[in-house]
């Protein structure tokens, strides 16, 4: 039989929900909250999701656990004035200079203030001025906007398990500090951004390098290229007022050329390339029995996660650039313009960032702007981007397979790597290419596949803390895959720390990382050419310009080596 | 790993109370007596050994008054400034304290590293009040005069 609590005098049903608060947005009742995610641990610590008991009481909403019979009030006088008081005094230790602030309009603390009618903060605002953090690539850390809930925190440990923040000091100063408060570049970060898609307010946001770009195309004298990573076409749809998932690809080619772009070129062909590359590589491996499990090396974080924690790992990991690396070598490498060259990647990801400045790559990706940028960029430029007609990328790039646009979502590298791998090692025709046991959102997912008379064993991987888990079985020999994918954030780069930020309420009300996967999904599904290894572009760059694949221009071109770091 | 840094102190720690997170506080407690403040060297050591991430050390660390990460005296000098001792007039035999050794609130470990001074709410002798502590030994019922000459006979035997 069902269980009921009463919610403001609504009948709710509870269905296993963890907490009050839970129940309560299922009847369409949204507790503020500052520090509640439902992908994190509870905190408990932001004091707004308090509910008052049929006897007066109060607890929190997001630690009390809903039980049969409970009658609980949201909204209560007592409760607006100790919810104002709280937002009072968020505020007087806020800096708020909103109009200048990245996350102006998304930003829950201006949003609670709004929703909670705050006319004026009856106490000074003396926050302390904080030294802004912009000593890393990927993220810029601004303390004096920080409210101390402690979702980065979470995130970083609990999902990732890089442990680059934590809390530091006590009472009025305690603050999120590295060991030591230094610069985040001091400490273990790989650059994910996570803690940047889960921060309330703009005390951790992605760095913007917009302004070099548009300094860039506006320039007479420099050639700019593009490139667009397969997340990114169904990232953005829905800031730029489209549905959540959709992909929007044609018309991101179409804006940015009206921005200025010269070239623009599709980073799917370079997926196919790295297809190319990496199940040759796995075949290779395989026959020989050698530096099993491999792993995928396109996801920056992550190869950043290794060189740090798991050196002694790396032999294991593919020897392949990623995608962007890939497309961006070629791109340089094959230009024979006159004016100066600059190369841009617009990438769902902040790690991106940091490999393109990478010194073993040699400033082949000039500047990465992620998908937050160019929406900024979209919009600054005055571009109506819902109504534009759909353009087509440049050559290299027109062309590209089913096979590399499931790049974006978690799983997708893996699929795109068996469709050729297992065609190849068995030598007969894929019909069936779905391999739908790595699809989805979980965050582990293994199956066996059969190549001819070769069962390969593979894991799919994504969150840094499953990765390390199932780094720490390959250490101790207890797992005998011979293919491993891992992507640090969520669900792939479709829910990357450069994408466009999701709100808590959302994060937990919709399925939005389905939907972005949907989207690129279907459009493999729509494609005639689903192997990367069917990419005549593909093919028609190894004939006439890269050679034998795996051979010597593929190596000095699209693969690179790995050393181990230690912070 | 610093090679010219003595861990010995910390391997038998976490010996003692095993290589788990719930021994970080028992273990920062041994390091704390033995060198007298929190090296930044044990930090980077006991986040691998412990496998915790080395900023949670650090925020165990500042978070407790108890540990300190800058290097303190030989002879560590705390005045009670609890209610008994307070009313009792602890704050002059705190600054007489300070202004001998030219200390402050915020300096309070002379550069020589033999005298740190710094304040504590309750030693819980309050029958001594005003009472101090010298490493950890209670002196009861101080004056500021007799405070200073107790730091003036340190100072001849170093």
């Amino acid at each position: 039989m069902s269980e009921y609590m009463i919610i403001d005098g609504i009948k709710a049903e509870i269905d296993g929900e963890k907490n009050v608060l839970e129940v309560a947005r299922k009847v369409g009742i949204e507790i503020p909250a500052f520090c509640y995610d439902p992908e994190l641990s509870i905190y408990g610590a932001c004091r707004m999701c308090m509910f008052e008991d049929e006897r007066g009481r109060f607890d929190a909403a997001c630690s009390t656990i809903p039980r049969a019979g409970m009658i609980v009030k949201t909204n209560t006088a007592k409760l607006r004035k100790y919810r104002k008081m709280i937002l009072e005094l968020l505020l007087a230790n806020h800096c708020r200079d909103c109009t200048t602030c990245q996350m102006s309009g998304k930003c829950r603390l201006q949003e609670f203030a709004h929703r909670f009618n705050i006319e004026g903060v009856r106490f000074p605002n003396n926050y302390a001025d904080m030294k802004q953090d912009k000593s890393s690539n990927c993220i810029v850390r601004t303390p004096s906007k920080c409210i101390l809930c402690g979702k980065c925190v979470r995130m970083c440990n609990e999902v990732q398990g890089v442990g680059a923040i934590d809390y530091a000091f006590r009472g009025s100063k305690m603050k999120i500090a590295t060991a030591f408060d230094k610069d985040i570049t001091t400490s273990p970060c790989v650059g994910c951004g996570q803690c940047a898609a889960v921060c309330p307010t703009g005390a951790i946001t992605i760095r913007d390098d917009a302004d070099a770009v548009w300094k860039a195309i506006g320039n007479p004298d420099v050639e700019v290229s593009v490139q667009i990573a397969p997340a990114v076409r169904v990232g953005l749809s829905k800031e730029l007022g489209l549905n959540e998932g959709e992909n929007v690809m044609g018309k991101l080619v179409t804006a940015l050329r009206e921005m200025g772009f010269d070239k623009i070129y599709d980073t799917n062909i370079g997926a196919d390339l790295c297809i190319m590359e990496e199940s040759h590589e796995l075949i290779e491996r395989v026959k020989e029995g050698v530096k099993l499990p491999m792993f995928t090396s396109c996801c920056p974080a992550w190869i950043t996660f290794a060189e740090e924690k798991y050196p002694e790992l790396l032999p294991n990991i593919s020897s392949c650039r990623s995608p962007m690396q890939m497309l961006a070598s070629l791109v340089k490498d094959s230009y024979k313009g006159e004016k100066k060259h600059v190369h841009v990647a617009i990438m769902p990801c902040s790690a991106k960032k940091d490999e393109a400045k990478l010194e073993k790559f040699d400033g082949n990706v000039d500047f990465v702007l992620s998908t937050q940028e160019v929406i900024r960029m979209i919009n600054e430029s005055g571009i109506s981007f819902k109504h534009l007609e759909d353009g087509l990328a440049d050559n290299p790039g027109v062309e590209y397979t089913g096979a590399g646009v499931i790049f974006g979502a978690s799983g997708g590298v893996m699929e795109a790597a068996l469709r050729t791998a297992v065609e190849t090692i068995s030598g007969k025709k894929l019909e069936n290419v779905e391999f739908k046991e790595v699809r989805g959102m979980q965050g582990v997912k293994e199956a066996t596949y059969k190549a001819g008379d070769v069962a390969v064993k593979v894991a799919v991987v994504s969150g840094l803390k499953n990765a390390a888990s199932l780094c720490d079985k390959v250490k101790a020999g207890e797992a005998d895959y011979q293919f491993i994918e891992i992507m640090s954030c969520p669900g792939g780069c479709i829910n990357g720390g450069g994408q466009p930020f999701v709100d808590a309420f959302t994060r937990s009300a919709e399925d939005y990382k389905g939907l972005r996967a949907k989207g690129l999904y279907d459009d493999d599904a729509s494609m005639r050419k689903r192997k990367s290894h069917e990419n005549m572009t593909v093919k028609s760059l190894y004939d006439n310009y890269i050679g034998e694949i795996g051979g010597h221009k593929a190596h000095e071109l699209l693969h690179t080596s790995y050393s181990p770091k230690k912070k | 790993m610093d090679k010219t840094f003595d861990y010995g102190i910390l391997d038998s720690a976490i010996e003692k109370f095993g290589n788990k997170e719930s021994s970080l506080i028992a273990i920062l407690q041994c390091a704390q007596e033995h060198f007298r403040y929190l090296p930044k060297e044990i930090f980077p050591y006991l986040a691998e050994k412990l496998n915790i991430s080395e900023a949670k050390i650090f925020g165990v660390a500042t978070f407790y008054e108890n540990f300190s990460m800058e290097q303190k005296g030989k002879y560590v000098i705390k005045v009670c400034d609890g209610t008994a001792c307070h009313v009792r007039h602890s704050v002059p035999i705190l600054e007489a304290l300070r202004k001998e050794l030219g200390l402050s609130e915020e300096k309070k470990t002379t550069d020589d590293l033999m005298f740190t001074v710094e304040t504590v709410a309750c030693l819980g002798a309050c029958s001594s009040a005003p009472a101090i502590t010298l490493n950890d030994e209670i002196y009861p019922t101080m004056t500021p005069e007799s405070a200073v000459a107790l730091v003036k006979s340190l100072k001849e035997k170093c």
